[in-house]
């Protein structure tokens, strides 16, 4: 019975009945992440991060009168759009959410959007999808996130690239939407700076031998053999046949190849390799690693400070629009996330609140020095790095 | 010069890995192709089995390498070989006796021994990550090189490199000495002998008093330590990754098939035809021409004949050729 009386409590604040509003309303957000799946060691501390970021809202008690921010959870299972779909449906008709923070993966985030929150004008932020197709995305308005697109990331590399004075690299992707998609931006972005690519050829992961692979891409010659891959999954392969055909010795590497277990099997033999990956750093960073050790939290694993940026993003802009309906969130996220306004940190929500309440404005820098572009993606903070002494050293910060 | 760099380079990235991966490929073959010929079932475990006895040598490798045990230049795998090779048939019988026993008593057709062997497969499969993960696993010490790239181009002062890994040596001369171990054992030995009656015809050689379970037991503790030594060599020449070991199914069983079920002849000459074809079809040959070809002749394209996504493809389009013109496989083995 109380769900029920909950549900239609939601439903009537969804519809715009904002009448029923009361001292104490609950306003439910939904955190749908790939808690099974290939990524479900990390959304645990991604869901957590959020919660944390509404719980900040709840106790500053100035959100909405009194309102109360709920999480509630769904899978997303990162790779199965029909589950995902199905997972978001039942937040938005069931559950009634007023946002989604997610999904995760791009596949299902891409799915998620156009099944679900487009047909039900639900806004999304979300914390991990990277892939440059979002960005075109028909969205109404209402995707955003807090990741960088790969398109991005195509533009680091190349300048990276271009910096070193490089004209001419081969190129290998991992064989999937991710891999296909930075391959491009990357190539587009580095044609562009007048490169040539040798040949662009993909790899299958966890293929039992790659000397075809290394043999074609080492035939068509290169500077440096960019591996745009996962490390735990065919990156890793190939660069180990390329060192032990002696085809490349240098590599340049995308985000997905950033591991330690890659340093620990082959750092000393990749001495002057470099690559790029999402980073943040400065006040927003310190402030979140405060915030998140004094609440218990692992704030160090990937995308926690993004899921936190995005959920703060969804409060504020309730805020902003002085009411928690969907509308409100779609039109305010831009202009809480970015200048001009009061610079906000993480653990300072309840200090926004109330300059919002007062009628001021905020730019929201949070963890990840949030600022919005675009189609309302992050454009994001690149760490270069390259190899020394079989460990990651940091160049600058892209 | 621009000969021998050409030859050098056709080595290099040809050759030598399609030589070494062939030798996998024909180790597994055999396997699969002896419980073909004697058990008359396509065993789909294989890949799983080969994954077991791997991680068997891997954990007492590590127990070597903790107790400070090596071989010096050699990896320690190959000391812990006969322990992996044990493990490996003491599982394989267990399963005959709980499971393969039971059907063959009923007498049932092959086609349920095959999807009996896909259930097998399931459970080696959870056992496997139940025990070391589903993770990479490294256990290659000692040498890597016997000589790599770079000293190579140093030593001779060609422009291409010649890389010969250590494992790949002991790939290929451990194929070797298997292989004729195998033969001579089939050919030569009592015990070998009664194996090709059994398999040639199975109640002639019951009526000539040939003991059927002896001959099982037989079969499956030489296919254990095929598979191990096969799934050895894999990984220390790659690495070990249980999910790897069950993508390897496929191509053991297209060199198995074009080289004839039944056959050992024919699942050697099966894995080196599906190593090299997945290996020089897909080869781009820009340098080799290049080196070849006078200057103005000289390709500006890659001239790969396919790109390299279709290397499973070229395994099986090769097996479809083969199965269309000779349904039994290059050696005759039976048909399918």
């Amino acid at each position: 019975m109380k769900k029920l009386l909950l549900a239609s409590t939601a439903t009537l604040a969804m519809t715009g009945a904002a009448f029923a509003a009361g001292h104490g309303e609950e306003v439910k957000i939904g955190v749908i992440l790939g808690f099974t799946g290939p990524i479900e060691s990390l959304t645990p501390n991604m869901a957590d991060a959020a919660e944390l970021a509404m719980t900040e809202i709840n106790e500053s008690g100035m959100f909405l009168d009194g309102k109360t921010l709920t999480p509630v959870r769904a899978d997303s299972t990162c790779i199965d759009n029909a589950a995902a779909t199905a997972a978001a449906e039942r937040l938005v008709t069931t559950d009634g959410v007023v946002a989604i923070m997610g999904a995760d993966c791009s596949g299902v985030t891409g799915a998620v959007l156009s099944n679900v929150a487009v047909p039900n004008g639900i806004p999304m932020i979300s914390p991990s999808a990277t892939s440059p197709a979002l960005s075109t995305a028909e969205d109404n308005g209402l995707f955003f996130r807090t990741s960088p697109s790969d398109a991005r990331q195509g533009e680091v590399l190349a300048a990276i690239l271009a910096d070193k004075g490089i004209t001419e690299v081969a190129v290998t992707y991992h064989n999937s939407d991710y891999g296909k998609g930075l391959s491009d931006s990357f190539i587009a972005s580095f044609e562009a700076n007048g490169g040539t690519v040798t040949l662009n050829a993909p790899h299958d992961a966890d293929k039992g031998d790659y000397s075809a692979e290394i043999g074609a891409l080492a035939a068509a010659g290169g500077e440096v053999l960019a591996v745009l891959s996962y490390a735990d999954s065919g990156g890793n392969g190939i660069i180990q046949a390329s060192m032990d055909l002696g085809a490349f010795d240098t590599f340049m590497m995308g985000d997905g190849m950033f591991a330690d277990s890659l340093m620990e099997d082959f750092g000393n033999d990749m001495e002057g390799s470099f690559g790029a990956v999402p980073w943040s750093e400065g006040d927003g960073a310190d402030a979140f690693a405060a915030v998140t050790e004094a609440a218990g939290i692992n704030g160090d694993s990937s995308f926690t400070r993004e899921s936190y940026d995005a959920a703060a993003l969804i409060a504020l802009a309730m805020m902003a629009g002085g009411e928690a309906t969907s509308e409100a969130v779609a039109a305010n996220v831009l202009n809480v996330a970015n200048a001009p306004g009061e610079p906000i940190l993480p653990g300072e929500l309840g200090k926004a609140l109330e300059i919002l309440a007062n009628g001021g404005e905020v730019d929201y820098v949070g963890a990840t020095n949030v600022e919005l572009i675009g189609p309302g993606e992050a454009a994001g903070t690149y760490r270069e790095y390259t190899v020394t002494d079989g460990d990651y050293e940091t160049v600058t910060f892209r | 010069m621009d000969f021998l760099n050409a030859i050098v380079a056709l080595s290099n990235f040809v050759l030598i890995p399609a030589i070494a991966y062939g030798s996998q490929l024909a180790l597994g073959a055999l396997g699969v192709t002896l419980i073909y010929g004697i058990l008359r079932f396509s065993n789909f475990a294989h890949g799983d089995t080969m994954a077991f006895g791997t991680m068997a040598t891997i954990l007492v490798t590590l127990a070597f390498q903790a107790a400070g045990l090596s071989l010096g230049p050699l990896p320690t795998a190959l000391l812990a070989l006969p322990f992996g090779i044990a493990a490996c048939a003491a599982l394989l019988i267990a399963t005959d006796r709980v499971v393969y026993r039971f059907y063959r008593a009923q007498r049932v057709v092959p086609v349920i021994l095959v999807i009996v062997s896909m259930g097998v497969m399931f459970v080696y499969n959870g056992i496997v990550r139940f025990i070391i993960g589903p993770d990479d696993q490294r256990f290659a010490d000692g040498e890597r090189f016997i000589i790599s790239a770079r000293e190579f181009r140093n030593l001779t002062g060609l422009d291409e490199g010649l890389a010969l890994r250590t494992t790949q040596g002991i790939t290929v001369i451990t194929a070797v000495v298997v292989v004729a171990l195998l033969f001579w054992f089939l050919n030569h030995t009592r015990t070998g002998k009664s194996m090709r009656a059994y398999s040639d015809n199975e109640d002639l050689a019951l009526l000539s008093g040939i003991n059927p379970e002896r001959v099982v037991l037989y079969t499956w503790l030489i296919v254990a330590a095929l598979a191990t030594v096969a799934g050895t060599l894999y990984g220390l020449d790659k690495s070990f990754k249980p999910f790897t070991y069950f993508q390897l199914l496929l191509p053991i069983f297209a060199a198995a098939i074009v080289g004839g079920l039944g056959s050992p002849l024919g699942a050697i000459a099966g894995g080196f035809v599906i190593a090299f074809s997945e290996v020089m079809i897909t080869y781009a040959w820009k340098k080799v021409l290049g080196y070849m070809l006078p200057e103005s002749l000289a390709p500006d394209g890659l001239v790969q004949l396919l790109s390299t996504d279709y290397k499973f493809a070229v395994s099986f389009v090769i097996l479809l050729i083969v199965l269309l013109f000779r349904p039994t496989g290059l050696f005759r083995g039976k048909a399918v």
